[in-house]
């Protein structure tokens, strides 16, 4: 091999589901895509798109119809069997009879961890989303974000070198929202992790991402991709939200994303393809 | 991991096939191992006791089948009535609510004796009783969990509206407290037949499924007696799927 | 008695979040009041009778033949303190007798501990073809249906048939008893809402979490102890609650159609039969029977505080 192997490789990768009746649907339609290690990768597109089936192949949950997946050089199912990411969801997924840190030891009880060492991973943890005073607390009794700052906490426990976000932050209000955001990229500079994060939100994937991939709908596509090329992640700010280059980066992924419902009227879409 | 839904065919097929394999099985074991009518006799045998006293079977089940009815109608009412003035009066829900969860867990069927003393041994009020203390329960219970079902909206659409109360109530609770009731209704139907069965084991007039089933088997009928349970099987489905026949009815034209 | 699937079905899970718990566990006052307000109930169904006794006629009411209101003669309606002294007299006018509410005591301990192992049988089965029906979806597909089935039908009409089993089965050493068979119908009674719960219980995890423990890559055997098994908590306990209830009625129902002496089910027909010329007396093993019922919800009830922690919503 020359070179670094890629933390995601995705080659011509098509998923097909099967309907009782009639032809199914195509989901992912011929997708190619790859993801560099520490690179942040958000899928943005309408619903529909299959930004959330990519993900989820990637993470062996489903398994493609034709083409390869590879994640470090090796297939996605070992890259799961051998945890070599972590994972999100929009819902935070909480064992809600667990603790916090019981919740963020899971993965490393799962696989064997002895209980020190699980201990101490977990309180380092907990510090690095901010929850120190919470340890004990059950979910029920955390606020929304704070729940999902855990579930980041939980997908982080075995340090891994990639972590799969599937719009983890969709169900939180604006203000959190952008909370979250600030802390995802003083964690991801901290980790050094690739991730690879879907969402529907326009400023959410540009505040975030060295690349957007700009997904189509019926049957999924990329359509294209937005390199946003706003820096290092360590050098990311809040002020970053008022910077030229954001509302560049933002209005070309605007203008990529509805693309398809100009299309059929005219003259911008023709323009761009 | 499990795969999506079954298919048609496992979902109808595979309980068919298993039942017949172990009424097979049982026929088998029985013939093959020589078992003694008195430990459990061979299915096809209870078939033939079956047909042989159709007659006597069906009147046991009329017998038993009415003392369920009265009691479910009786029960029912009284729940349906009970719930209504708890759902009302925050003072009688108090007081009710625990003596009504004290009744859930405690064998009604107890009551039997001493009701056939009040009403009459040769009467059957008593079985009828406590068919209906069983049907109460249930019924009580969801029927209240219904009427508290009202949703926030809704209430507030309807004072918006500037509605009776009455008005309110046809509008609004009634309908949505509906399916709830026959649910508590589908579950009181099982209920009713067991208890008016069972009531029959602690005395009383001859002549229903129990006693039929009691004096067959100290007779050392065990194949009528079989025969006996199996019409109490009848009896029982019977009840179940008239009581869910209605609930899907009620909650299909209030279900929009 | 072996229905209400529904209570199963609609576990009280906080979806309320923290409020409602802090609230739940900070509930002993209130739980204190609900005992007064219960009590308050009681006392005006007790007032109910005497008034009827009072003033009711003594044949009863009677429409087309029919006695719809009891009789309210000393014999068929005895006063409550009439029931309540007859608790301390001896049980027959022998010498050596002990006080009725002594022996009642005893049959209910007995009835209590056959309802017991049954309940314990029952449970033990009923989990056992959850995991079998959760783990396959062939068996699941070919039982459950019967299971649902047989809860709608009064299978407890059997009771009476085993009653010979006692006594005339013997393998080697080991003799079938009569109170075997009591446990038998009891557990028989008691697994079908367990199995019912249980795996509603063990279905019950959201697809979320499923797919957590797919990207941890462990086995059914763990997903289960750490997912699939706390989950089923909430369901699996208001099963336990009705097996235990079930486990009693079976335990009474059985007594009495086996014919087996010690329990309270055997008394209340025995005393029954006194009614004639002591009314007081029949009334006693109706209270023995609502203590063992009210032990036995107790019972599950106490396993459920162990197991509180399970039973937490997560706040959406």
């Amino acid at each position: 091999m020359t070179g670094i192997v890629p933390a995601v490789e995705v080659q011509g990768v098509t998923r097909r589901f099967a309907a009782r009746k009639g032809p199914g649907v195509t989901a992912l339609d011929d997708v190619s895509l790859t993801v560099a290690p520490g690179e942040f990768v958000s899928l943005i597109g309408p619903s529909g798109c299959g930004k959330s089936t990519l993900l989820r192949l990637v993470a062996d949950l489903d398994v493609p119809t034709s083409g390869s997946i590879e994640v470090f050089g090796k297939p996605a199912r070992q890259a799961r069997i051998d945890q070599d990411y972590g994972i999100a969801f929009q819902q935070a997924g909480l064992l809600p009879w667990r603790t916090v840190a019981g919740n963020i030891e899971l993965p490393l009880e799962l696989h064997g961890a002895g209980k020190a060492a699980r201990r101490r991973r977990a309180a380092e943890l907990i510090a690095l989303v901010g929850l120190s005073d919470f340890a004990g607390h059950y979910p029920d009794q955390l606020s929304g974000g704070m729940q999902q700052r855990v579930a980041i906490a939980r997908s982080l426990a075995e340090s891994p070198s990639l972590l799969l976000m599937d719009e983890p932050f969709g169900a939180l209000d604006e203000m959190t929202r952008e909370r979250m955001q600030n802390e995802l990229v003083r964690i991801c500079a901290e980790t050094q992790a690739a991730v690879v994060f879907v969402t529907h939100s326009i400023p959410e994937a540009v505040f975030l991402s060295t690349r957007v991939v700009v997904m189509s709908p019926r049957p999924g596509r990329i359509r294209s991709i937005v390199s946003v090329g706003l820096g290092e992640m360590s050098g990311r700010s809040e002020d970053l939200r008022e910077d030229e280059g954001f509302f560049r980066a933002l209005s070309q992924v605007r203008e990529l994303l509805h693309g398809d419902e100009a299309a059929p009227t005219g003259a911008r879409g023709v323009e761009r393809r | 991991m499990r795969a999506s839904q079954p298919g048609l065919l496992q979902t109808v097929l595979a309980p068919i096939v298993f039942g017949v394999a172990v009424i097979l099985l049982w026929q088998g074991l029985v013939t093959g191992l020589a078992i003694k009518a008195f430990i459990l006799p061979a299915p096809f045998a209870i078939g033939a006791e079956f047909t042989a006293n159709l007659q006597n079977v069906t009147n046991g089940m009329a017998v038993t089948g009415r003392n369920a009815l009265i009691g479910l109608i009786i029960g029912a009412l009284l729940g349906i009535a009970l719930a209504i003035v708890s759902a009302l009066a925050r003072l009688f829900d108090e007081m009710a609510a625990p003596v009504v969860a004290a009744l859930s867990v405690v064998p009604i069927v107890a009551l039997a004796p001493v009701l056939y003393t009040m009403f009459g041994a040769g009467a059957e009020t008593a079985r009828q009783l406590v068919a209906a203390l069983a049907v109460f329960v249930p019924v009580y219970f969801n029927t209240l969990r219904g009427l508290r079902q009202v949703r926030p909206v809704h209430r507030d659409l309807m004072r918006a509206y500037a509605v009776t109360n009455w008005q309110a109530t046809k509008a609004v609770t009634l309908p949505t407290a509906l399916p709830f009731v026959f649910t508590g209704l589908r579950i009181a139907s099982s209920l009713a037949v067991i208890s008016a069965l069972i009531a029959e084991y602690f005395g009383g007039p001859v002549g229903g499924l129990g006693k039929s089933i009691t004096s067959a088997a100290s007779s050392s009928n065990y194949g009528l007696a079989w025969a006996y349970v199996l019409g109490s099987i009848i009896l029982g489905l019977a009840f179940y799927c008239v009581a869910l026949v209605v609930e899907k009815l009620v909650t299909r034209r209030s279900g929009g | 008695m072996p229905t209400q699937t529904e209570q199963i079905a609609r576990p009280r899970r906080s979806v309320r979040g923290a409020a409602e718990l802090r609230v739940r566990r900070a509930g002993m006052p209130q739980r204190l009041s609900g005992g007064l307000f219960g009590l308050a109930g009681l006392a005006v169904l007790a007032l109910v009778w005497e008034l009827y006794k009072s003033f009711g006629p003594a044949d009863g009411v009677i429409l087309g033949g029919v006695t719809v209101l009891p009789r309210t003669t000393d014999l068929a309606m005895p006063h409550l303190f009439v029931m309540a002294e007859r608790l301390f007299e001896p049980v027959t006018g022998a010498a050596s007798a002990s006080p009725l509410w002594l022996a009642v005591l005893q049959g209910s301990l007995f009835t209590l501990g056959i309802a017991a192992v049954g309940w314990l049988v029952g449970v033990t089965v009923g989990l056992a073809l959850a995991l079998l029906m959760q783990r396959f979806r062939l068996a699941e597909s070919a039982i459950l249906p019967w299971i649902i089935l047989s809860q709608t039908v009064p299978l407890i009409a059997i009771a009476p048939l085993v009653r010979r089993w006692g006594a005339q089965i013997q393998f080697g050493e080991f003799t079938w008893e009569s109170w075997m068979s009591v446990a038998l119908i009891a557990s028989y009674l008691a697994f079908f809402p367990v199995s019912i719960g249980a795996l509603r219980g063990l279905g019950s995890p959201d697809a979320n979490h499923v797919d957590l423990m797919h990207c941890y890559a462990v086995g059914w055997w763990k997903t289960l102890w750490r997912l699939r098994l706390p989950a089923s908590v909430s369901y699996l306990l208001p099963a336990l609650r009705l097996a235990a209830v079930s486990a009693v009625v079976g335990s009474v129902v059985a007594e009495v159609s086996i014919g087996l002496r010690g329990g309270i089910g055997r008394l209340i027909v025995e005393y029954a039969g006194a009614a004639g010329g002591d009314p007081g007396k029949p009334w006693a093993p109706i209270f023995g029977s609502i203590l063992v019922g009210l032990v036995a919800a107790g019972f599950v009830g106490l396993i459920s505080l162990f197991l509180r922690r399970f039973r937490r919503g997560e706040a959406a």
